[in-house]
């Protein structure tokens, strides 16, 4: 097993809308893959079907050499998710989310108390680790979620759009941990809508309609398009307008 | 407060994963309680509910009729007319009905005026020539007026001027004619009230609110919890962890269960000394009763939790079943008057078999044996409930 996620012909229909049309495509281990494509183009779709959310209509897909379809519960033991809506416990504190998410994924008592540990030194939360997480600014709850999703070293971590609604340093600050989970060997599969966070990928895909358009590094992406953003690919990709 | 401190070890790594079954099921509980205690609006509701209800129904929603309006109209203005008017005037002091005498008034006319405003809930008319009749032909008549709007009320307040006016019918015929009044009421009805001797109202209705109130617990608590995790997204979060669908219920449930233990015995407690209800059965016999009453309604939350997307939706599904199981359960009226449809439909309430065992056992001292069917009844139900719960759950959509 090398490759992280594989997918071939991956398709979803709800009804007779296709939300995702026979997509292929190949995650490497330790890679950073960006995921874009406008809003509705199936890229939350996709996602939730990699994480054992959803059925595929048809196609095949792994994730981290376990089938989607006879092996979810392998692959969740093996994956963490965090979704665009934030999805700790607000009435809980800091310290009681990551021990309630650690529990569930079977974590010891001493594996427990050494993780909570190190999340709160590194986030610097050790001032509000008793705090109700509701009462923390959103960039705050959004890297303990990662942290959270983290908890288990998972093989794959899925962010979908995990930086909606936070000021730039903030971003940068949540871009710098995935930076360092991917250095740790962790796969990371990410969408988003920010153009600058497109060009810290290792490969990008672009989805349009249900497809995918492109797929390549940043840089061979700007190249085949001849423009000097990540943006003005998008705009000839996704919006279908030339970039010029 | 409710504190859970979870300290438990895998002493080795072979029982690791049999032990990790249960460590899953012990983090849901531990978060769960966690939860609640900080919730202490609803904590607080959970806690006074049991208290406020018994005392509410118990003493407010009764079927006693007390302090009845009464008002006389007298036309005939004799001895008579006024020994008659006086029973009513003073029944209260001989311990017939209770009412409150409103003053005379002159005519049928005003009396309807009295009635339609609401001033008085009885108008009783004596007609002229009550005496004389009532001498010359030894009969006479009266009439009553009923405001009838209330039906129970109504007939209540009749049956009790008629008690009056049979006393009355009595009183002057053994003056009157000299009779023997021991041969005129030779055969004498006393009544018995087996298990509830002086038909103390509150006795027939606390071990009904009990059960309707850990109805509510189970079902409309638990049901709205798990919703509430559906829309702010924890559910889907928890759906991509490998907890397993027994797990996920066998967590959900216990928080529940406990909780509605300790409500029952709260208002078991209130009921006894508060309300003097009497514990004839086996309380082990109660309790047992109680807790498969509440994996079942805890049951039905969770299925109605599976079926519903908002907890606008569950709320309402919630409410609709409630209603409908709280008429019908014969806390209200009883079951064996209802037509024989409704009685069908009953066959599949929970709350009618619970409210049975609940008076059975408590007022009359039934055993395990004679409730055996309602034991297996509801033991079907918990079990069907909570299968199809978790047949309807899924991880994946």
């Amino acid at each position: 097993m090398d490759k992280a996620v594989t997918t071939h012909k991956l398709t979803k229909k709800f009804g007779d809308f296709v939300a995702t049309d026979e997509i292929t495509f190949e995650v490497a281990q330790g890679e950073i893959f960006g995921f874009l494509g406008a809003n509705g183009a199936g890229k939350t779709t996709a996602m939730r079907m990699l994480c054992g959310l959803l059925t595929p209509t048809s196609g095949e897909a792994t994730v981290a050499g376990y089938d989607v379809y006879t092996q979810p519960e392998q692959i969740k033991q093996r994956i963490g998710y965090m979704s665009q809506r934030f999805s700790l416990y607000e009435d809980l504190t800091v310290r009681d989310n990551i021990r309630f998410y650690g529990g569930i994924y079977g974590l010891s008592r001493a594996e427990l108390k050494t993780k909570s540990a190190s999340i709160i030194r590194e986030l610097g939360l050790d001032s509000v680790a008793d705090a109700l997480v509701e009462s923390l600014p959103l960039g705050w709850k959004q890297r303990l979620a990662f942290s959270v999703a983290l908890i288990h070293d998972p093989k794959v971590v899925f962010l979908d759009e995990p930086t909606g609604g936070v000021d730039p340093i903030t971003r940068r600050q949540f871009w710098d941990k995935i930076y360092e989970a991917a250095h740790n060997g962790t796969t990371i599969f990410v969408t988003t809508h920010y153009m600058d966070e497109a060009e810290y990928c290792d490969r990008v895909s672009i989805m349009v309609d249900g497809r995918i358009k492109a797929l390549d590094t940043p840089t061979e992406l700007k190249r085949t398009y001849g423009v000097d953003s990540m943006d003005g690919v998008f705009q000839i990709l996704a919006r279908g307008t030339s970039g010029k | 407060m409710i504190y859970i401190i979870t300290t438990w070890f895998a002493p080795s790594s072979i029982h690791r994963s049999s032990l990790l079954i249960m460590q899953r099921i012990l983090y849901m509980i531990e978060k769960e309680f966690k939860q609640l205690r900080r919730n202490k609006v609803l904590l607080r509701m959970m806690l006074a509910a049991p208290v406020m209800q018994l005392i509410l129904l118990a003493y407010a929603a009764n079927f006693e009729v007390k302090n009845l309006k009464i008002a006389i109209v007298d036309q005939d203005h004799t001895t008579y007319a006024q020994r008659l008017a006086g029973k009513f005037r003073y029944a209260e002091r001989r311990q017939i009905g209770n009412f409150l005498f409103q003053g005379y008034l002159p005519n049928s006319k005003s009396a309807y005026e009295e009635l339609l405003a609401g001033r008085a809930d009885l108008v009783l008319i004596i007609p002229p020539h009550f005496e004389r009749d009532l001498g010359k032909e030894n009969q006479a008549s009266v009439q009553l007026l009923v405001n009838a709007i209330d039906g129970t009320k109504g007939g209540i307040a009749s049956g009790y001027a008629q008690t009056i006016i049979r006393d009355f019918n009595l009183a002057i015929r053994t003056e009157n004619i000299d009779f023997d009044a021991g041969s005129l009421a030779g055969l004498n009805v006393t009544n018995q009230y087996w298990y509830n001797p002086r038909l103390e109202y509150k006795t027939f209705m606390v071990p009904g609110i009990l059960f309707e109130l850990m109805l509510l617990i189970g079902g409309m608590i638990a049901a709205l919890n798990i919703v509430r995790e559906k829309e702010i997204g924890t559910q889907e979060q928890l759906n991509v962890t490998p907890i397993k669908k027994h797990e996920f219920i066998l967590g959900k449930l216990t928080p529940f269960v406990i909780i509605g233990l300790i409500q029952f015995t709260l208002g078991l407690v209130v009921g006894r000394f508060l309300f003097q209800i009497p514990i004839e059965g086996s309380l082990l016999l109660i309790y047992g009763f109680a807790f498969l009453f509440m994996l079942l309604s805890v049951g039905l939350g969770l299925l109605i939790s599976a079926i519903s997307d908002t907890q606008q939706q569950a709320m309402f599904v919630v409410f609709f079943c409630l209603v409908i199981f709280i008429l019908l359960s014969g806390l209200f009226s009883s079951t064996q008057d209802m037509p024989q449809w409704a009685q069908y439909l009953n066959l599949l309430n929970p709350l009618k078999y619970i409210i049975e065992v609940g008076r059975n056992v408590l007022l009359k001292g039934s055993t395990l044996r004679d409730m055996q069917s309602q034991f297996f009844t509801l033991l079907g139900m918990a079990i069907a409930l909570i299968g199809l719960a978790s047949w309807r759950y899924r991880k994946t959509v």
